[in-house]
């Protein structure tokens, strides 16, 4: 079986997938939820056997035991590493979340909704734990066509099925771009191993190097839903089933980041080495655009999936800029970040799935004071709101803190404003929200005109007096993990030498094409944590006062009505912008790539 | 001038991929109907086609299937193929999947144009 063992995250889901496929609607839909929630715990703990067992060196599995002969891959291998497996497994965790929470959530016969889940399972299994870039380009393309499906899986109503399309056609394009860099490289070197691709690259960094790389880059960003390659995500949270939210912004959008940060080490790390100051400022200077536009769009938003949907964009932006420090503290602090965020924002989706099944609307205006009948979805809207702000104990938190002593040694101190800034403004929204719709504060807007698009969607599920178990205990044990997380003994070291051994190229090559012994590496001193506990206290506080300066009483509100004026007036083009238009989000997405590679290509060049 | 004209040769495919790539998100741009982007879609996809194609060819080379040529004789190169085969199943998962929610936007939405598909905004 171990010898197995690493296929069996990919093998295992998509076995019970073709199973329940077959059997469709001849099974009971309890015997189905179980099997697919079954699945998911296999690959839950087979990932995190797997993550244990590679602390301690690279484990290189070949598919059919095609091994390499004199240092030259022919077979597809699976080189998996603590960080790889470690998002496998969170993957995994999330899955079975949502399949517990969906247990009592959609009422329609039929596994087609399992089918689909086990195959996006399988798939972003395998994109964490391949060593081929071809290979993870395939899984690649499965876990889109598996969230498409996902995406549209209300084909009745019209809003699910235009959110898909726009998710579709933008994430395609993305994929065809990432696959002509891999065409590209193949040319170059002849090799798809990305361990083989690096060192038969060496130091090289010519035209079709850099072509390479801002093809493979700006694809996978699609999916990592930056700036300006964001507008599908928005789109598909506000109209996909909330399970499936919990795994588009948990997980599927930080895996797009995971695949450029894997691709950078394995492949491009020596090519580029030269020019790192260079790609550290370009990467920055994207992720502090979408931090900022993405926090903005957040607060103005009042459709709560859509306002969720764009504080993961925003803090997708915070988690680009923490790969571009390109050093192994940031990389360590991200994968803390993933975690953190991963389970706050998947709680929050879990929260607002609730409201709408308690209350049949997701609009924040319509709900106003409707939240009393509803309190534990808003109980843990505070708590979790909290957590977007960056406060101790939360996992954000810790990540942010080793992001940020990071940053600090490269001269980039600065990052830690935009953090604070991006987690201040989307903790506000989520507090403004429960403070209108539990508390019934602030004015009462529902009836003004403004100019917007889809604001509200249809139940879900055949609604209900109570709150099911089901959905209460999941979002609950998501926000105890989340704030329990940072108190793992051992986490920031394990972490730190996990980030090292991720960007090690020269040691991932040799111990993928030549069988050597891992090197062992000692993590950096743990660093005095009071100052971003400070940080993140006057954040929380911060996020709080703009909350309540939103939703202060009519009279008292005269004074921001200027200030709240002038952000709306600025907000207005970049509403604008977001125009729901298939054609504009290409145009935008083709304009993103040119601008990314004209500047790599001035600054290489 | 065969430098010229060799040169130019091997160059073609990368040229037209590149040129199917550009065309192909135009067409996406401007479209006024669903099935006719997704087509464009289907032409930006072809582009990766003819870069494997190009990637693997050589000149002179013959197809790599070793059981009637002697092993050693210049073939192209068959990863290439099979990429593209991959490629090809892939994408043919994805269209499908996308001219079915085409249908649908035409039932629910009452409308395959883009330009009427916009309730999400802002």
């Amino acid at each position: 079986m171990n010898t197995f063992l690493p296929a069996t995250p990919v093998a295992v889901p998509l076995t019970v997938a073709a199973v329940l496929a077959a059997v469709n609607q001849h099974i009971a839909r309890r015997l189905a939820d179980a099997l697919a929630i079954a699945a998911s715990l296999w690959c839950l703990s087979a990932c995190l056997m797997l993550m244990f067992r590679s602390n301690h060196g690279l484990i290189v599995y070949w598919m059919g035991g095609w091994q390499p002969r004199n240092g030259a891959a022919i077979g597809i291998s699976f080189a998996i590493d603590p960080i790889g497996a470690g998002a496998a497994a969170f993957a995994s965790f999330l899955v079975l979340v949502a399949f517990v929470f969906s247990a009592h959530y959609f009422d329609s016969v039929g596994t087609l909704f399992h089918v689909l889940l086990l195959a996006f399972l399988a798939a972003m299994c395998g994109f964490s734990l391949t060593g081929d870039i071809f290979n993870l380009f395939v899984f690649f393309e499965l876990m889109s066509a598996a969230a498409f499906a996902l995406c549209g899986y209300k084909t009745e109503e019209s809003g699910p099925i235009q959110g898909a399309l726009n998710f579709a056609i933008t994430n395609t394009i993305g994929a065809f771009l990432a696959l002509s860099g891999v065409g590209l490289l193949y040319g170059r070197t002849g090799a798809l191993n990305m361990a083989q691709i690096g060192k038969s690259l060496g130091q090289t960094h010519d035209g079709l190097v850099v072509a390479a790389f801002v093809m493979i880059t700006c694809g996978f960003l699609v999916k990592a839903a930056v700036v300006p390659f964001h507008f599908w995500l928005a789109d598909a949270h506000a109209v996909a089933p909330t399970p499936v939210c919990v795994l588009f912004s948990g997980i599927m959008v930080e895996l797009g980041l995971y695949a450029v940060a894997r691709v950078y080490w394995t492949i491009f790390h020596g090519a580029l080495a030269q020019f790192e100051a260079q790609t550290r400022a370009i990467f920055v200077t994207v992720g502090v655009i979408t931090a900022v536009i993405g926090a903005f769009m957040c607060f103005a938003q009042r459709h709560i999936k859509r306002l969720l949907a764009y504080s993961t964009i925003s803090h997708t932006g915070l988690m680009l800029i923490a790969f571009a420090m390109l050093a192994h503290g940031a990389l360590a602090g991200l994968a803390l970040y993933v975690i953190g965020h991963g389970l706050l924002k998947g709680a929050l989706f879990l929260a607002a799935g609730m409201l709408l099944h308690h209350l049949g609307s997701i609009d924040e205006l319509k709900l106003r004071g409707k939240g009393r009948e509803a309190i534990a979805a808003s109980g843990l809207m505070l708590f979790l709101a909290l957590g977007l702000s960056g406060v101790p104990p939360y996992g954000t938190f810790l990540g942010e803190a080793l992001i940020d002593s990071s940053a600090e040694k490269l001269h980039y101190s600065w990052i830690s404003y935009i953090f604070m800034l991006a987690g201040i403004i989307t903790a506000a929204a989520v507090l403004r929200v429960v403070g209108r719709v539990y508390f019934g504060w602030g004015e009462d807007l529902d009836r003004s005109q403004q100019e917007e698009g889809e604001t509200d969607e249809g139940r879900e599920t055949s609604g209900g007096e109570e709150i099911p178990a089901t959905m209460f205990v999941p979002t609950l044990v998501l926000l105890l993990m989340g704030l329990s997380v940072t108190f793992i003994p051992g986490l920031r070291n394990e972490t730190q030498t996990a980030a090292m051994r991720f960007m090690d190229q020269g040691a991932y090559q040799q111990q993928v094409l030549q069988h050597a012994a891992p090197p062992q590496y000692q993590p950096p001193a743990e660093e005095s944590l009071l100052v971003p506990i400070i940080r993140g206290l006057v954040a929380t506080f911060l996020a709080l006062i703009m909350a309540g300066l939103v939703l202060l009483p009519h009279p008292l509100r005269k004074g921001i009505n200027g200030f709240s004026g002038g952000i709306s007036y600025i907000l207005r083009p970049i509403r604008i912008v977001h125009s729901g238009h298939m054609g504009d989000y290409v145009a935008w997405l083709t304009a993103g790539v040119a601008v990314i590679g004209g500047l790599f290509a001035y600054f290489i060049h | 001038m065969t430098d010229l004209g060799g040169e130019l040769m091997r160059m073609l495919p990368f040229l037209v991929a590149a040129w199917l790539f550009v065309v192909g998100l135009y067409g996406i741009v401007t479209s006024r109907h669903l099935v006719h982007l997704i087509m464009c879609l289907v032409v930006v996809q072809t582009s990766t086609y003819l870069l494997l194609l190009g990637v693997g060819y050589k000149v002179g080379g013959a197809a790599p299937i070793f059981a009637d040529i002697p092993v050693g004789t210049p073939a192209v190169d068959p990863v290439t193929h099979a990429l593209m085969l991959t490629d090809i199943v892939v994408e043919a998962t994805v269209m499908a999947l996308l001219l079915a929610l085409a249908i649908q936007a035409e039932e629910r939405a009452g409308s395959v144009d883009p330009d009427q598909l916009r309730i999400m905004r802002g």
